[in-house]
């Protein structure tokens, strides 16, 4: 079992003291953080990607580069890559190139998206968030999986004998999931695929997750990737937790009732009753999450928001800590003694993947041979030199 | 088991409340009307002030809460639905159109819906037409021909030409015609309906 942390990047004034934190502050905050997690022994850093204040996570791929080359277990991973704005060539590459550079200790959440302005500033129709989704994915799987791309759909210039680079590590693309709150067409995507799926439900009730991640599971088998209950589950979740209870909602209360989403609306009392947000004594949040096998099986990876609303850095990476010592050890024993066997403790780790990828033979190159026709050359030249390359696809069969 | 149930939304705030009363005489014109037809009807009654607070919470965080999930079940899976507020500033009351924003924009297509609202003088009774009605309209709700307002006035009983026990025994037989004639056969089943992933390709 994987627990973690997701970063959603908010730049929200703390309502305790007044200060806001700059853009140029909040990046570092957030690299503290991470790296903090890492060596605080949790499994997982996730960070989404906005591209509108008050968020500063909008190039995931640079901020987790970093992250590898300063962090030694934790899997670096986001919680959502935009598949529907981003260009999924452009997604293969950077993510190939993060697959190499944290060798393999990577993967990717993909998800639409729900900031409306996003769409047109990318150029792209909110209307088609699913058929986006759908296309823009099987064009990023085949990036990676197949050397040589020729193709054409709907929503991207036609390619024609296209290879992404850098070729996956080892020839075996990075583990997916597939991120939705209310969409069974996610889902159905994430279990056609055999995907991993994750349900960020830390704004909604469990029984609504629960319908959702059923879904998937059974579709999950019913695509013969094995049986329901070995589906690939996430869960989002929410906690702040201290030594006792009441210390823990006296800190906390300020931040919940201004924060983004929930703020001014419902009190912190109801909102924890009614969704995974606990707030009190690490016992109570071992306890609240303890239960959530019971609504949707028993699955492979807990995220938790814990850098919003203007919590000042030192308190997070206080709740880092009790979160990696005093929350996941014990959450951890409880879920893995009633885990059936068969049923896998994790999602698949990269060196699953290319064992499992050899013995089916279906591991890809590492390296597609290609002459350089083009450095050099003036753009007037490109007719010519194109007219040399002969690679299957019949690249601009001029 | 009855044959038919009748949701009625009441977005009164006073207590006693006039709208309250409207739209209890409604419900009582419309199952009366059905049982002349020889349909039992159950009345299901929610006051919108009872749920206020969660109407604001879910506008905010999203989802219902509390009380508020039993109230839309209930009218999205009623046979027919009375709903009755009193006219502020022009129109509707804010607390109504809020109750009807949370609801699915799909939740109420082909539902028979008999309007009411209540005010203080009959120079506002044209706004069920101008604002009430093309509310249901936009959500594809099936409006009765007459809808019904009530001026404080008209609890006196003193208009002789077309007093408001007649009206409302006129609107509440036209709800009661079209609840007749079909049953609500539940929300779509957003699971059940889910297109395979064939069918999502084949969309591209």
């Amino acid at each position: 079992m994987q627990f973690g942390i997701f970063t959603v990047s908010d730049v929200t004034t703390d309502p305790t003291t007044g200060t806001t934190p700059d853009d140029t502050q909040r990046v570092r905050s957030i690299l503290t953080i991470a790296q903090h997690a890492d060596q605080a022994g949790l499994d997982v850093f996730a960070t989404g990607e906005h591209h509108n204040p008050p968020f500063v996570a909008s190039s995931p791929t640079t901020m987790l580069g970093y992250l590898a080359g300063t962090t030694e277990n934790i899997v670096l991973s986001t919680a959502t890559t935009l598949i529907t704005t981003n260009d999924p060539v452009k997604i293969a590459e950077d993510y190939a190139m993060l697959q190499v550079i944290t060798d393999g200790r990577m993967d990717l959440m993909m998800g639409r998206g729900n900031t409306g302005p996003v769409y047109p500033w990318f150029g792209k129709d909110i209307r088609q968030g699913i058929n986006l989704a759908i296309e823009n994915y099987a064009l990023l799987r085949r990036l990676w999986t197949e050397d040589v791309v020729d193709w054409q759909g709907k929503f991207r210039t036609p390619l024609q004998g296209f290879t992404a680079t850098p070729r996956p590590l080892d020839g075996v693309a990075p583990f997916v999931w597939h991120g939705s709150i209310r969409s069974p067409e996610i889902a159905e995507q994430a279990a056609y695929y055999g995907d991993g799926f994750f349900h960020n439900n830390i704004f909604w009730p469990v029984e609504h997750t629960k319908t959702m991640v059923e879904y998937y599971r059974k579709r999950f088998e019913h695509y013969g990737h094995g049986a329901a209950n070995q589906a690939i589950v996430g869960l989002g979740g929410q906690f702040f937790a201290r030594k006792n209870s009441q210390d823990a909602v006296r800190e906390f209360r300020p931040y919940f009732d201004n924060a983004p989403v929930y703020g001014h609306g419902p009190s912190m009392e109801d909102f924890t009753a009614q969704t995974p947000l606990t707030v009190g004594s690490p016992q109570e949040v071992i306890d609240r999450y303890a239960t959530m096998r019971d609504a949707v099986g028993d699955y492979q990876r807990q995220l938790f928001l814990i850098d919003h609303a203007g919590l000042p850095l030192k308190t997070v990476l206080e709740q880092i800590d009790i979160l990696a010592e005093e929350i996941v050890p014990a959450l951890r024993a409880e879920l893995e003694a009633k885990r059936p066997a068969g049923v896998p403790s994790n999602p698949p780790s990269h060196a699953e993947r290319v064992a499992q990828a050899r013995a089916a033979g279906t591991a890809g190159d590492q390296h597609v041979a290609g002459d350089d026709h083009w450095t050099g050359k003036t753009a007037e030249d490109d007719t010519a030199a194109a007219d040399k390359v002969s690679r299957a696809g019949a690249a601009f069969g001029l | 088991m009855s044959d038919r149930t009748i949701a009625v939304i009441s977005a009164g705030l006073s207590q006693p409340s006039s709208t309250r009363m409207l739209a209890d005489r409604l419900a009582q014109a419309a199952v009366a009307e059905l049982e002349a037809r020889g349909l039992t009807a159950t009345v299901q009654t929610v006051e919108l002030r009872d749920v206020a607070h969660e109407i604001m919470n879910a506008m905010l965080t999203g989802f219902p809460s509390g009380d508020l999930r039993g109230v839309l079940e209930q009218v999205t899976r009623a046979d027919g639905l009375i709903a009755v507020t009193p006219l502020f500033t022009t129109t509707y009351s804010g607390l109504f159109k809020s109750f009807v924003d949370i609801l699915d924009k799909d939740s109420l297509t082909g539902m028979p819906v008999l309007i009411g609202a209540t005010g203080g003088t009959a120079r506002h009774s044209l706004a069920l037409e101008y604002s009430m009605r093309p509310l249901f309209t936009y959500l594809r709700a099936e409006v009765t021909r007459t809808s019904v307002f009530a001026a404080t006035d008209d609890w006196s009983g003193q208009d002789d030409v077309n007093p408001l026990p007649d009206r409302i025994r006129r609107a509440g037989r036209e709800l009661a015609e079209l609840v007749a004639e079909q049953e609500n056969a539940g929300p779509a089943d957003l699971y059940a309906d889910a297109p395979s992933f064939g069918e999502l390709l084949g969309r591209l």
